[in-house]
């Protein structure tokens, strides 16, 4: 019995914390506080459900509990002289809320988290941690921290929003844009890190980034760029299947097998795409899904993916956007320009390792042997994961035979 | 919240007295005032005087150290600041960037510690 209740109360917190920290932040306007306020909450719930059953609406339960733990908490601190606590505690009175009723303040919730005051490595902890719902933990063992570390880390994130005055709110529309972007690249961060590392413990990164691309396209529906991003998620992540062999040796994408690309993810990402780019308002998020789709097609137009990379280094001038264009150079037929391109990418790219997997790739090509050994040497030594590293292996040991 | 908009600036790169570029940052700064003012946001503002004026001052084992010049010697100096009341760092943020030295400096914004 005691068992079904933790289930029962572990599933309504799976599927509601982002909604029921929201609510509780909104009403009192402090992180740190609704966090705790749900956790005592959901020890409560341990008991009263297994007493009494569940009740009809487990997360307006929640949300109503919370609610009076975090006003008990409010009136301690009152009583020990915090003037804070005073104030959020007539704020928090007078907001509320029928708890039958969750509204949803999420997309303020998104915002803020991912607020251009923070660090970035915090903006994407703490979007974990509050709109996914991963345990400080989870976090840790996905960005390769000690969780203690990610525990102040969360902390003071937490605490600096307050302290810096970093509002709970959606953006005025003539910072929307910017902000927006703020907000995307946290969850392609988010998604690149589970593309890189893969599933930690049962939490696959790429699934969290792609649930809170979705649910920003729910909370705010017809933005372009928003409407990119997960079009570039969905797109990339229907060939997660096909981009590591089954000796766990990273697939190149031309070697692919594509009967194992999720044809229905794929379509609605291509579907999505559409309705972006026919709002008439492109932006970076867009150009990088029309390159996945360019690259999803057989053979790809590498001209054309050349030219979606000069375009998006108008929006992004970074030198790994210039790679990338080489590399569509090379691919289309352009060896000698694009390498002209790598040399002028060697020293701010020194440390980069797809620098010199392609800069050994097309000098291999161009026949200039020693050098592209030495590239590979180079990228073996920064490869992110085995798989990538075995990939060059075998590619270097074919140039050596 | 109350802000204070601290506005660093390297001396070297800053207009010379008498020059219309001087003139053109002082209108500036003149119309942020007016600016804050109109939005009832004006708490103080001033600018100070040059870096070489500072006298800096500490106790140390009861005795008074006075020292000619800055806290630290850095390219940057505070050259003036405001106080300002707003809502949120959102509106300070935005209204910051207004601030002329926010084009060839950097304005650092302080909450205030309310006792």
């Amino acid at each position: 019995m005691q068992d079904t209740v933790a289930r029962a109360v572990e599933a309504v917190l799976r599927e509601n914390r982002g909604r029921l920290l929201a609510a509780l932040i909104a009403r009192f306007r402090d992180f740190q506080l609704a966090e705790d306020a749900l956790q005592e909450a959901a020890a409560s719930a341990l008991v009263h459900w297994g007493r009494a059953g569940l009740p009809q609406s487990p997360q307006g339960w929640l949300l109503k509990v919370a609610g009076t733990k975090a006003i008990d908490r409010l009136r301690r601190a009152r009583r020990e002289g915090d003037k804070a606590a005073a104030a959020a505690l007539l704020s928090g009175d007078e907001a509320e809320e029928d708890p039958e009723m969750i509204p949803d303040h999420r997309l303020r919730l998104i915002f803020t988290c991912c607020h251009p005051a923070l660090d970035q490595k915090s903006r994407v902890a703490l979007t974990l941690r509050t709109l996914g719902g991963l345990t400080t933990s989870e976090i840790a063992r996905a960005f390769l921290d000690a969780e203690p570390t990610m525990g102040q880390r969360l902390s003071r994130a937490k605490a600096r929003i307050a302290a810096a005055g970093i509002p709970f709110k959606v953006p005025e529309p003539e910072d929307w844009a910017e902000r927006l972007n703020s907000v995307l690249t946290v969850i392609y961060l988010i998604f690149n890190a589970g593309y890189t590392v893969g599933p930690v413990a049962g939490r696959d990164l790429c699934d969290e980034a792609i649930f809170l691309a979705r649910l920003l396209n729910e909370l705010h529906q017809g933005d372009p760029e928003a409407e990119g991003c997960l079009a570039l998620l969905l797109l990339t992540h229907a060939r997660r299947r096909a981009r590591i062999g089954a000796d766990g040796v990273t697939v190149a994408l031309a070697d692919q097998d594509r009967s194992l690309w999720e044809r229905t993810m794929l379509d609605a990402g291509l579907a999505l795409l559409d309705t972006a780019m026919a709002r008439g308002s492109p932006g970076p998020f867009q150009i990088k899904a029309a390159i996945a789709a360019c690259q999803s097609q057989s053979p790809p137009d590498w001209r054309q993916i050349a030219a979606l990379y000069a375009g998006l280094y108008r929006h992004e001038p970074t030198p790994i956007v210039r790679l990338n264009q080489a590399v569509a150079e090379a691919e289309a037929g352009q060896l000698s320009s694009a390498l002209a391109a790598l040399q002028v990418l060697a020293e701010p790219l020194a440390d980069y390792q797809p620098y010199h997997a392609a800069a050994a790739e097309y000098l291999a090509r161009a026949g200039q042997t020693g050098t592209a050994l030495a590239a590979y040497a180079r990228a073996i030594a920064l490869a992110a994961s085995p798989g990538d590293a075995a990939f060059l292996v075998r590619r270097r040991d074919r140039l050596r035979s | 919240m109350q802000y204070l908009a601290l506005l660093y600036t390297d001396p070297a790169l800053e207009p010379a007295y008498g020059t219309p570029e001087f003139e053109k940052l002082m209108q500036g700064y003149f119309g942020f005032t007016a600016f804050l003012k109109e939005k009832g946001a004006f708490l103080g503002g001033d600018g100070l005087q040059p870096v070489e004026t500072a006298t800096s001052l500490r106790l140390r084992g009861g005795k008074v150290e006075t020292m000619d010049g800055p806290f630290a010697e850095t390219k940057e100096y505070l050259g003036g600041y405001y106080l300002m009341e707003v809502p949120d760092l959102d509106t300070a943020l935005k209204y910051a960037a207004m601030i002329p030295t926010a084009e060839y400096g950097t304005v650092e914004l302080r909450p205030v510690m309310v006792f």
